[in-house]
């Protein structure tokens, strides 16, 4: 098994060699079937390679010696360990399903070929980063999956638009990635390695000052920040649906913006020491839960009110995180994966269905035309909302009672609001969509149409997933043995949770409650026309604002856009135009100016040039003399 | 013979050839007649010549009046070369005017 681990990354990658190469003259279902066929074989040995961690403990596996640079010393190696294959079962199935679905969504995509040669070489790059065994290796993936998200949300590259968007991602996310390396850097400085086997364990005899770790641990959390799309650096995120469907459920739902969570989650050991950091990402965290399920409530793109609404999840992980319950975040990481792809996944057969229609307020009636989309959206949206026995009910219900338990009353009752506030814009989105009459075009009536079975069968698998996911780490109380957070306790330490049976029990009452009662009202309320959602120039007061995302895009346009862009124009008309290309234009014009005024010396007379002859003989004669 | 030769003083053979190297050279560039500058420069050929000889006389080494032949020869054959494209020259532009001859210009 162990030689087999480096097949694992490797085969994404043969596969984005192959299509990125020779896709041009595959035909689209070999293209297909190469893409989706490797991140299925990878899937197999990912499943392997779990019931080796199961039955053997972590397994090591060096390539080759990366660098050596005076003590620094980088293998190639990865660490399959319970996290990080936990990861990859995520990224290897999750990515398979979307593989699949992808055949049939980007059936008439001229750039077909490419687009599976891309999302190949994002499942390497994401994959590098999970089982990479230093925090080298996880940089190289993180920029790697940087690089995918940026070539993925400007697919279409000659709309200008979503150019913008994937540069927009890009930028942002760099700003993160030089937070993550100051970090790596810090570390080196105190732990002279950056394996995770010479730094992890070692903390503990290390002794080291509070600050400095309380310094590398916010450094890593702005990596985080920007990869996971928390404030502020969160914009980047929503503007990403500018990529296909496919991609914003594989890259900007499912996996890559989980990176962050997986960084901290794997750094458990520097933040646990650190308080402070700690406290900062649960604020963070929970900022970004309450701000973005505010925006996503008067979203009116289908796919908006859906990236809100993973900003708004991932808020609610860091807050996870932040209160000590790291296995809490990946079980939510887990079935998010679930519900916000099958959600995506579902949207984008909505949208394949209306024909590239994305407004919600043109839907409206989905349900008899499209069946299984519907049901599955279902599924998805009571998932997401807490609808109990679902997965998110009991993944968010187990950040809730550890915020419960560990940040006290105030802290639950901001995190219920925001899941609150999940459930009011799931339910919305849902009705809107599905339920009253058709509001769109006759054409699209017209063209409305079920999605092929190559697109409903991964969304019911994804929706079967969704149901049951929460089963993976059933409570204690309700008679569960918490199996995902003790498969992961060799790598992260169980939180305690000290409640009562009678607490939990009234904390999951009142979340499911609130649930309930928030998908009945939103039903209530949106099955009456005049409470649908109007034209956003038709909005007053904070609802205009919210509609409008806060402003914070325009904030951060005069903040921190336009001034760069002036200080650009500065440097460009100044300093390069006038003194840099001044100077070298400058030496330019005078030899030209000099050869102008020599030139005039070589007249063809014969008899000048012998005197200047005898004239240049008779002057080093004279030189050597004296 | 060569005691009388070695009775003048070594800087007045000097002096000499400089003075005939220089009106060579002089004649070379300021005479336009063709047949002159090859003169001139046979004059100044010849000044060389004749310090190679005094040197070879005084350091009584050979070797300086073998490199004299050695001139000679090439002169010859400078002259006969010369000559023969002044030939063609006249031929060609009826002068012997080096002055016209700017083709090289442009």
């Amino acid at each position: 098994m162990n030689q087999l681990i480096p097949l694992i990354p490797f085969l994404p990658l043969i596969g984005f060699a192959v299509n990125g190469l020779f896709g041009r003259n595959l035909s689209k279902n070999t293209v297909g079937v190469i893409g989706s066929g490797v991140l299925l074989a990878s899937f197999l040995l990912s499943i392997a390679a779990f019931n080796q961690v199961a039955a053997s403990g972590p397994i090591q596996s060096t390539l080759y010696n990366f660098f050596t640079v005076d003590s620094l010393n980088v293998n190639f190696g990865f660490l399959v360990d319970q996290l990080s294959v936990w990861m990859m079962l995520i990224v290897t199935g999750v990515g398979f399903l979307i593989h699949v679905y992808s055949v049939g969504y980007m059936h008439d995509d001229e750039g077909f070929y490419k687009f599976f040669a891309y999302l190949n070489l994002f499942i390497f790059s994401m994959l590098l980063l999970i089982m990479g065994d230093n925090f080298l290796m996880l940089f190289f993936g993180w920029e790697g999956v940087g690089l995918c998200s940026y070539l993925l949300i400007g697919f279409w590259y000659t709309n200008r638009e979503y150019g913008k968007a994937a540069r927009k991602a890009f930028i942002m996310n760099r700003v993160g990635d030089l937070g993550l390396l100051l970090g790596i850097f810090m570390i080196y400085q105190q732990f002279g390695s950056i394996a995770y086997a010479d730094v992890f364990p070692r903390i503990g005899e290390m002794s080291l000052d509070a600050g400095i770790i309380t310094t590398i641990c916010l450094l890593l959390f702005i990596g985080a920040m920007g990869k996971s799309a928390q404030i502020p650096l969160y914009t980047w995120l929503p503007d990403a649906m500018a990529g296909q469907t496919p991609v914003s459920a594989l890259i900007h739902a499912a996996t890559m913006v989980t990176a962050g969570i997986y960084l901290i989650a794997r750094s458990n050991a520097l933040f646990s020491l650190s308080p402070d950091a700690m406290h900062f990402v649960a604020i963070i965290g929970m900022a970004t839960s309450l701000f973005a399920a505010v925006i996503g409530l008067r979203q009116n793109d289908i796919k908006k009110v859906l990236a809100y609404s993973t900003v708004s999840q991932l808020g609610l992980m860091f807050v996870a995180l932040g209160m000590g319950a790291y296995a809490s975040a990946m079980f939510h990481v887990t079935t998010h994966a679930f519900f916000k792809a099958l959600l995506f996944l579902a949207a984008g057969s909505v949208i394949h269905g209306m024909g590239g229609e994305q407004d919600i307020r043109k839907m409206g009636g989905l349900r008899k035309a499209m069946p299984i989309t519907f049901w599955v959206f279902l599924i998805g949206t009571f998932a997401i909302s807490g609808f109990p026995l679902l997965s998110g009910f009991f993944s968010k219900d187990e950040i809730l009672a550890y915020t419960y338990a560990h940040g006290g009353f105030g802290w639950w009752a901001v995190a219920s609001f925001s899941a609150l506030l999940t459930a009011t814009y799931m339910g919305r989105l849902l009705y809107v969509t599905f339920f009253g009459e058709f509001r769109g075009t006759h054409e699209q009536e017209h063209h409305l149409h079920e999605s092929p079975a190559v697109m409903t069968l991964p969304l019911i698998v994804l929706a079967v997933l969704s149901v049951a996911g929460g089963f993976l780490n059933v409570p204690h109380f309700l008679g569960g043995h918490q199996w995902m957070a003790g498969w992961l306790s060799q790598v992260i330490p169980v939180a305690e949770l000290h409640l009562d049976h009678h607490t939990e029990t009234l904390l999951m009452g009142t979340a499911t409650a609130v649930a309930l009662i928030v998908l009945a009202v939103t039903w209530v309320l949106y099955s009456k026309k005049t409470n649908l959602p109007v034209a956003d120039s038709a909005q007053t007061g904070l609802t205009r604002w919210i509609a409008n995302k806060f402003y914070v895009d325009e904030l951060y346009d005069a903040l921190f856009v336009r001034p760069t862009e002036r200080i650009s124009k500065f440097f460009h008309y100044y300093v390069d135009i006038q003194i840099i290309d001044g100077i070298v234009n400058g030496v330019g014009a005078g030899v030209q100016r000099l050869g102008a005024e020599l030139r005039k010396v070589q007249n063809g007379n014969i008899e000048y040039y012998l005197v200047g002859m005898v004239a240049g003989t008779a002057a080093l004669m004279l030189t050597l003399w004296l | 013979m060569l005691e009388t030769i070695q009775q003048i003083p070594i800087e007045h053979y000097v002096l000499y050839s400089s003075v005939l190297f220089v009106i060579g050279i002089f004649g070379v560039l300021t005479r336009r007649n063709a047949i002159v500058v090859l003169m001139c420069v046979e004059l100044m050929l010849n000044a060389v010549n004749l310090l190679l000889a005094a040197f070879s006389t005084y350091l009584s080494d050979a070797q300086g009046q073998i490199m004299v032949f050695f001139i000679m020869v090439v002169a010859a054959a400078e002259a006969a070369v010369g000559l023969g494209i002044l030939v063609m020259i006249y031929r060609n532009t009826k002068s012997t005017d080096i002055s016209l001859l700017d083709k090289l210009k442009n």
